[in-house]
């Protein structure tokens, strides 16, 4: 077998695999990004705040309720869902004919209020989350030790972006949506009620924001500033994958993991940065992203 | 994404090219005066914070309020300048005023490269473009031999200004501060007030048309570019040379949103609104450091509040009751 | 008890009568991390255990008018200069307290001696602090990094831990942690396979554990500190890596961190601290009280901030004035310090204090009966064994 710089196979192997683990964290976060702003021309970045937001409410509801990881899972989305449709009503629907700029300044203030909030209420340690029963242990692959919730990751991960993908892409609903998104007038006097799907959208962005946030919390700390530095390579993620790009977002999100993944084995130094060179070699030679329809 | 203003008279012609208008000149006489006698009302360092975040937030909004680019990297100019100044002064043993040149001179140079390559780009493309590029700096700062990492560079020396008079003490500290800021603040007005600032703002409004009247568009992006990042870096600079340290703090990105909260605050595109953005932003945090958490908080809201009900900022509104410019 | 209080309070009002005829000002700054990662092992807590210092040590009979101020510097070394700077010069602050994060308390000790004010440091584990930028206005109370290095790596090495692998954070810190743990280390007869940086801070370890278990190293060192070191551990154990025989090592580790993991996951590690609330009567009954205020056991740190502000309130009640910081911690260099928490506690030459430093392993979850009750000690180091030797050129007591 060959030997890639000193590293051997099996090692490269599972490397790749964790890399495709942390790209489907980013998948599920640059999806609702991309969701969010294709339809609300919005730049959320209060979507690491509600991430984190979801995680905290899957550990509420074991911690004052009992009610374990399963229903937490659909649970802990909706009603960080159902917060994002207060924000957007109350908040953020004045500002869609506004520049881009005033929606990232909005929800960048949102984000600090979110995590000063939760921080001041439960410290800044962090809580702990248990892996549900029926996922802990793992499977020995030969090359690596493959713990069974982080393929759990991997499997909810494809099938909700997907899942989005296609609801977006092929079906009625999202046909509406794409329209609603290139010419709202037209498609309101066609009797379709506009903000009402510009306020779900923004829910469901944000529900996935909270569904990622309740997948992270066994394997993360539980813990106010989860999200923070989080935003920004997601950010990057949406931008190289083009603004917009739904399946763009997918890709990209899996692809730059795998890429992360391999620096740290590499140069791990440099993992932290190595998305932004990407995003900037990407911007300096296709400005509208990889997946990007047009530039503006 | 280009700036447009709303058509409030602060985007309407400055009535005077040529010298400042009455009360503008009436403005800043007032403000030099205050400037004078505060260091002996408050404590002189934390008055020596706002004014080299007041001159951070002028240049930063020479980029965004005149020149409609939104840039979500600017630490990378106000915290490269100012390791390259705590760098000079401590380590080359250079006078303060050399170093705080050395330092803006560096920033010049950093956003000669970075602008060259950004300003090909628009909108939020540019804007994320320059938060990947401030990412790398804060990246090299982190990993430099000479950043000193986490600690940053400590102790800086205060020297003698000119090698004659020295800075140790407060005072005399604060008005070579003073002429400094004050000093870049007024060149930014006059950059602003001249036929230059005049072609960039026939640029921010409709760049299509300032393109078929022969103007080469990407030159006067790129030179605002440049002097928005020098100044950044003055500032920058001359924060390393108050504190005796220049550390991570000031390269973050959460520096780069901090400029666009005191700008937004203050009102872009005016002429006073970063400035008293900077000492509102400033001041609450000194005043609020016992609060913790309740800091984040409190700036979030001013934040949401500020987009929902001020989008002009304060002057920006004070401005339009008045009917003049600001 | 009742003979005990009345006697105290008998001796103290024969004291004030006699000595104090005037009162002496003095001004304490807890300047610590109070929104950040450090802040539930030092913040707010940290300033409740300076006011039960204040209290215990009866200041107001012995006629020290103790007024007590707070900060947050935000773990940013500017900040923290800042808020020094000001208080020295403008608030008549006598001392500082507390100052976790090396890079802050560095500034912190600069500008201290530089005012000739006290810095009683307890959050803060650089032995830079005592050694490269020691300053004749340092006091360093509560731990090091090197005492910690002492503590986990030679006990671990001498429990048979033979290879070492580090995954160390990717700054300053970092980088001291792993050099003082990989000498005592290689001192005990072990040697290093391996390291590798992380990027700081980091959310996802897997990747370097991987490289860390294919190693073949014994003992895995997290050279990394607060949430890090939590997600580092939580994911050995996900991975199988614990459960396979490799041990791990958390250099720098505190209780509530412990408390935040759980004892499922945190079970079997091994950590060294200079104070656990479940040792003795009195850390129990302190703990207790501590308790009732701020809902949790305190950390080492925040009981060296009462430790220390009792040592500096003797010192200055013997100086008789608050107001010369280098003579203070002159002062406390000669004296001999005892309170409930820390023992029999000296402060060194250099600003060095040496006390008791302790390794504890996590319990299980069925030997632990309550929330926090999570450490059974295993042994315990003299100051002298567990800090580095003094430097000659820091003995400030020689100059």
């Amino acid at each position: 077998m060959f030997e890639l710089l000193g590293i051997s196979p099996q090692v490269l192997l599972g490397q790749l695999l964790l890399g495709l683990i942390n790209g489907a964290f980013y998948a599920i976060l640059s999806l609702g990004l991309a969701v969010i702003f294709g339809l609300l021309n919005i730049i959320n970045f209060a979507h690491g705040a509600l991430y984190m937001a979801g995680a905290f409410v899957a550990w509420i509801l074991l911690h004052y309720l009992g009610i374990g990881y399963w229903p937490a899972l659909i649970l802990a989305p909706l009603i960080v869902g159902a917060f994002g449709i207060v924000l957007e009503r109350t908040m953020m629907s004045r500002l869609y004919k506004l520049d881009h700029l005033y929606g990232l300044l909005l929800t960048f203030g949102l984000a600090l209020i979110i995590q000063g909030l939760f921080r001041n209420y439960y410290g800044i340690s962090g809580l702990p989350y248990q892996i549900p029963s029926q996922l802990s242990g793992g499977q020995n692959l030969g090359f690596m030790f493959l713990p069974n919730y982080r393929a759990w990751v991997v499997v909810a991960s494809i099938v909700v972006c997907f899942g989005t993908w296609f609801m977006i892409e092929k079906t009625r609903l999202g046909a509406y949506l794409r329209a609603a998104t290139e010419n709202p007038a037209l498609v309101s006097a066609f009797g379709i009620n506009v903000p009402l799907l510009i306020t779900l959208t923004y829910g469901f962005g944000v529900a996935l924001a909270g569904f990622a946030g309740v997948l992270a919390a066994p394997i993360y700390s539980v813990n106010p500033n989860m999200g923070a530095d989080l935003i920004i390579v997601v950010f990057a993620v949406v931008v190289i994958g083009g603004m917009g790009s739904i399946l763009g977002a997918i890709i990209t999100g899996y692809m730059l993991g795998i890429v992360e993944g391999l620096t740290r084995v590499f140069y791990p130094e440099g993992s932290a940065v190595v998305i932004f060179v990407i995003m900037a070699i990407v911007l300096l030679i296709k400005p509208e992203g990889l997946f990007g329809k047009e530039a503006r | 994404m280009s700036i447009q203003q709303t058509d409030t008279p602060a985007s309407s012609p400055i009535a005077n090219d040529a010298g400042m208008s009455p009360l503008h000149k009436a403005i800043f006489l007032g403000l030099l005066a205050f400037l004078v006698v505060l260091p002996f009302m408050v404590y002189p360092v934390f008055a020596m914070k706002i004014m080299c975040f007041a001159l951070f937030a002028a240049a930063f909004n020479l980029l965004l309020g005149f020149g409609g680019l939104l840039s979500f990297g600017h630490a990378a100019y106000f915290g490269g300048a100012s390791y390259v100044a705590a760098h000079a002064a401590k380590v080359w043993g250079l006078t303060p005023e050399l170093a705080v040149l050395s330092g803006a001179a560096a920033a010049a140079f950093l956003g000669l490269i970075i602008g060259s390559l950004s300003i090909r780009r628009q909108g939020i493309y540019f804007a994320m473009v320059t938060l990947a590029f401030a990412q790398m700096v804060y990246f090299v700062a982190l990993q430099a031999e000479f950043t000193g990492g986490e600690d940053g560079i400590q102790s800086v020396p205060r020297g003698k200004l000119f090698g004659l008079i020295s800075l140790e003490d407060n005072i005399s500290l604060y008005f070579f501060v003073l002429a400094l800021t004050f000093g870049g603040i007024l060149f930014l007005y006059r950059v602003v007030h001249s036929p230059f600032g005049q072609v960039l703002k026939a640029i921010r409004e409709n760049e299509p048309r300032a393109i078929s009247l022969g103007y080469d568009v990407n030159r006067y992006k790129l030179i605002v570019f440049v002097l928005s990042a020098t100044f950044a870096g003055l500032a920058g600079a001359t924060k390393s040379q108050v504190f005796q340290l220049a550390s991570l703090t000031d390269v973050h990105w959460a520096m780069s949103g901090e400029v666009v909260l005191m700008t937004l605050l203050g009102g872009m595109g005016t002429v006073f609104g970063p400035i008293l953005g900077a000492a509102m932003i400033v001041t609450m945090q000194n005043y609020l450091a016992t609060f913790g958490a309740w800091v984040t908080v409190i700036q979030g809201v001013i934040f949401v509040i500020g987009v929902l009900l001020f989008r002009e900022g304060i002057i920006g509104v004070i401005s339009r009751w008045l009917k003049r410019p600001l | 008890m009742m003979k005990k209080l009345s006697l105290a309070t008998a001796l103290c009002a024969l004291s004030t009568g006699a000595a104090f005829a005037q009162e002496i000002d003095v001004k304490l700054g807890v300047l610590n991390d109070r929104s950040g990662v450090y802040a539930d092992l030092s913040g707010e807590g940290s300033v409740v255990a300076a006011r039960m210092a204040v209290e215990d040590f009866k200041a107001a009979d012995k006629g020290l008018n103790v007024e007590i101020i707070s900060a947050d510097h935000q773990n940013k070394p500017d900040i923290g200069s800042n808020i020094a700077r000001q208080w020295y010069e403008v608030d008549g602050v006598n001392a500082i307290l507390d100052v976790p994060t090396s890079s802050v308390a560095l500034a912190v000790a600069d500008i201290t001696a530089e005012k000739n004010g006290v810095l009683i440091d307890s959050g803060a584990g650089s032995t830079q602090l005592t050694r490269e930028q020691c300053r004749p206005t340092t006091v360093h109370w509560t731990y090091d990094t090197a005492a910690l290095a002492t503590g986990t790596g030679a006990a671990m090495t001498n429990a048979g831990g033979k290879k070492w692998f580090f995954l160390t954070a990717d700054y300053a810190f970092g980088h001291s942690l792993e050099e003082n743990t990989a000498r005592v280390v290689e001192d005990n007869g072990g040697e290093v396979v391996g390291q590798v940086n992380v990027p700081f801070p980091a959310q996802d370890f897997s990747s370097f554990l991987l490289q860390a278990q294919g190693s073949g190293a014994d003992v895995i060192g997290l050279a990394n500190a607060g949430g890090d070191t939590v997600n580092a551990i939580k994911q050995a154990s996900e991975f199988g890596i614990t459960q396979a025989g490799q041990k791990l090592a958390a250099l720098l580790f505190f209780v509530t961190d412990v408390h935040a993991l759980g004892a499922q996951t945190a079970q079997g590690l091994s950590l060294t601290e200079a104070f656990y609330w479940d040792q003795n009567d009195n850390t129990r009954a302190w703990s207790k009280r501590f308790m009732d205020i701020q809902d949790a056991q305190p950390t080492m740190v925040q009981a060296g901030v009462y430790s220390g502000t009792m040592a500096y309130l003797a010192a200055v009640e013997a100086l008789g004035s608050a107001e010369d910081g280098k003579a203070i911690v002159a002062k406390m260099k000669e004296m001999e310090f005892n309170d409930p928490l820390f023992g029999k506690v000296t402060v060194r030459g250099d600003g060095r204090a040496l006390h008791d430093m302790y390794l504890f392993e996590v319990k299980s979850p069925d030997e632990s009966t309550g929330e926090w009750d999570l450490y059974n000690q295993i042994s315990s180091i003299t100051g002298e064994e567990a800090f580095l030797p003094m430097l000659p050129e820091c003995d400030f007591t020689k100059q």
